[in-house]
């Protein structure tokens, strides 16, 4: 199973990863508020995670970690 | 001569503008970047002959904003380096002087001046003072400016100016005119001691033991803007209370005192020479660094001189300072040539005459 | 096993970009090339004027501020002074392709031995989205509101096609990081062109087709398709120039 960490206070929400999943598992969590007022992405179901890092190319600002 | 240097080295006859470019070498400058221009392009001939067989650069760039921003280059990376132009071409020069202030980084700039405004000519003028002194880009900042009066000292305050851009990390200009550059005279060029500087503000790759070193002129929080101009100008005080260079020349009991730099001083004493031949106690306050300008020496004057006679290549510049150093204790008349002329010998003592019968216009 | 981290050579800064801004993505680039060809700690990298002016904050290595346009003059310099270092500038469109025009020829025409990574996103962000040299015919901006008219404001410039021209550049292409695919293509085009540096070869271009969700008035979404849509057929991708390699099948 891949573990992925966001650096959640430093997302901005922009969603480009959500867009690059090709198992459509993150999403901008809109009941949360980060330190920089942005709605973050965050992981639905780690457990289909299949490792890509496509959400990780795709971030910005590089706040995804991934593991395997 | 009165250069920081000793003279001790056996005399060749050179041109000012080559003495520059000599003097640069000695000095320890291996990258010049130069772009053509009239009447100072003796100084990129010689580089250009000479730098490839010491391992330096030459480099014709592409316009005189591409040479001072090459400049920029190596000055960040502590080493010495130079450009040169004359007066249109330092118009161009302007943004990259302001950053190099910005950024702390030093480096010689030489202006062998011609005539403006515009295109203006080709011909000697001194009419870049305010230019050099006050404004010579946007933003708080000074430049050390200095004035040679012979080929000698053209090379002399050459390697003086490299050192006090080093110790000050900032510019320092040869501000000469077309005279200067284009005249030849026997000099002596030795090489001047080498002393070291804290360069570890430098760019010179990290090598993964330190943190990263930024060169940089951007302050987005006006406290902190403030705070590096106020620091800044710190340093600019040592400067005026240090580094003050001019000649007296038969000031003893002068009362008539002649205020000129470069060609026009040269002219003037001639002119002082035959004026004392005829009983008038004239003397000159030679300014070698314009800024910082000898104000003391002004201001002492002052007490026993009745009249100063500004003498310059130009509509009036350097009058101002002399005003502003005396605090208008004495009247200061002007005489001047503008647009490429200078005034003769004859011209000057006509001045000094009409001073002596009590004109203060 | 780490899959993905935040390479070396960026600092821990937070980026000060707008949300989406693609630039992140290529400083990351930029800085995935530096630690694969171990060259971080002799690296200077030379900053622009424009959004990514504070790029000197984001990379670990040695940085210079240039000023609007001038980044090529001053890494000539920074090159010249110590050949053995690495130097590469990162300019938008505004710096390298109106202002600092001449420079960026000369540069290339020396065949001078530096990187330089062209963000090209048509549009001038840091002052709030007036029309760039690559703005498209066409395009609606603060000063081009009725939309790029060609009569008036002229034809974009095509930097790659352009600079494709001179025999002093070495190696020219376009990529974008409007997908993964074509991320991973600009991650090898940038690492060529610093290998190319590190190789002493010469010249290398690459530009880079990016985003300004923020000026374009998109989501950072809909700035890729836009991107998609409309940069890509006007600028398109490829290499425009390797000599190195002509000259190397030689």
């Amino acid at each position: 199973m891949a573990k992925l960490t966001f650096k959640t206070d430093l997302c901005k929400g922009c969603g480009l990863c959500v867009g690059a999943c090709p198992k459509n598992l993150l999403v901008i969590a809109k009941d949360k508020i980060n330190k920089k007022g942005y709605h973050p992405a965050e992981m639905t179901d780690a457990e289909k995670c299949i490792a890509c890092a496509f959400c990780a190319t795709m971030c910005p600002d590089c706040i995804i970690t991934i593991e395997k | 001569m009165s250069g920081p240097y000793g003279t001790m080295a056996e005399k060749v006859l050179m041109k000012g503008n080559e003495a520059i470019a000599e003097a640069a070498i000695l000095a320890g400058c291996r990258h010049y970047f130069g772009y053509p221009i009239t009447p100072q392009t003796e100084v990129a001939a010689y580089m250009a002959k000479r730098m490839p067989k010491i391992g330096g650069t030459f480099l014709q760039a592409e316009s005189e904003i591409a040479a001072i921003n090459m400049v920029m280059g190596v000055a960040s990376t502590g080493r010495r380096t130079m450009t040169s132009s004359s007066s249109p071409g330092i118009s161009l020069k302007a943004e990259g002087l302001s950053y190099l202030a910005g950024c702390d980084l030093p480096a010689l700039v030489v202006n062998v001046e011609r005539g403006g405004p515009g295109l203006g000519g080709i011909q000697p003028s001194q009419s870049d003072y305010f230019q050099a002194t006050r404004g010579a880009a946007h933003g708080d900042f000074r430049m050390i400016v200095l004035a040679p009066a012979s080929v000698q000292e053209m090379a002399d305050l050459t390697m003086h100016g490299f050192d006090l851009a080093d110790k000050y990390r900032m510019t320092s200009m040869i501000l000469a005119d077309g005279t200067m550059g284009q005249m030849m005279e026997p000099v002596s060029l030795e090489a001047p001691e080498v002393k070291t500087y804290d360069k570890s503000w430098a760019v010179t790759g990290t090598d993964c033991k330190r943190p990263h070193n930024i060169v940089n002129s951007l302050y987005l929080v006006p406290e902190d803007l403030e705070r590096t101009n106020f620091e800044r100008y710190e340093r600019y005080r040592t400067i005026e209370e240090n580094e003050v260079m001019y000649e007296e020349f038969m000031m003893e009991d002068a009362e008539i005192c002649i205020a000129a730099f470069g060609v026009a001083a040269r002219v003037s004493k001639n002119a002082i020479m035959a004026a004392r031949a005829e009983g008038i106690k004239v003397g000159m306050i030679r300014p070698i660094t314009l800024w910082p300008f000898p104000k003391a020496a002004f201001k002492k004057a002052a007490e026993h001189v009745n009249t100063f006679v500004s003498v310059e290549l130009s509509m009036g510049q350097m009058i101002e300072d002399v005003r502003l150093a005396t605090e208008c204790a004495r009247p200061v008349v002007l005489c001047n040539r503008a647009g490429g002329m200078i005034p003769s010998p004859e011209e000057v003592l006509q001045r000094i005459k009409e001073v002596n019968g009590g004109m203060t216009k | 096993m780490t899959v993905f981290d935040k390479p070396k050579s960026l600092t821990d800064a937070p980026l000060h970009y707008c949300p989406g801004c693609t630039h992140g993505i290529i400083h990351r680039l930029v800085a995935e090339a530096i630690d694969e060809l171990g060259i971080e700690g002799r690296t200077i990298g030379i900053a622009p004027v424009g959004c990514s002016v504070m790029a000197y904050n984001y990379f670990t290595v040695d940085m210079v501020q240039a000023a609007h346009g001038r980044a090529p003059a001053v890494a000539t310099g920074v090159k010249r002074a110590d050949p053995s270092k690495i130097v590469f500038t990162y300019q938008g469109d505004g710096d390298l392709a109106s202002i600092g025009t001449c420079e960026t020829v000369h540069a290339a025409a020396r065949g001078e031995n530096i990187t330089i990574i062209f963000v090209n996103n048509a549009i001038y962000g840091m002052t709030g989205g007036q029309m760039a040299p690559t703005s498209l015919p066409g395009q609606i901006t603060q000063t081009s509101p009725y939309g790029r008219d060609v009569a008036t404001q002229g034809y974009p410039v095509k930097v790659c096609e352009m600079l494709s021209q001179l025999d002093g550049a070495g190696y020219l292409e376009r990529v974008a990081v409007n997908n993964v695919k074509n991320i991973k293509n600009a991650k090898k085009a940038i690492l060529k062109a610093f290998k190319n540096q590190v190789e002493g070869k010469g010249f290398s271009l690459i530009e880079v087709v990016s985003t300004c969700p923020t000026n374009w008035g998109l989501t950072p979404e809909k700035a890729l398709e836009w991107l998609n849509d409309n940069m890509l057929p006007y600028y398109p991708l490829g290499v425009y120039k390797d000599k190195f390699a002509e000259e190397a099948a030689k």
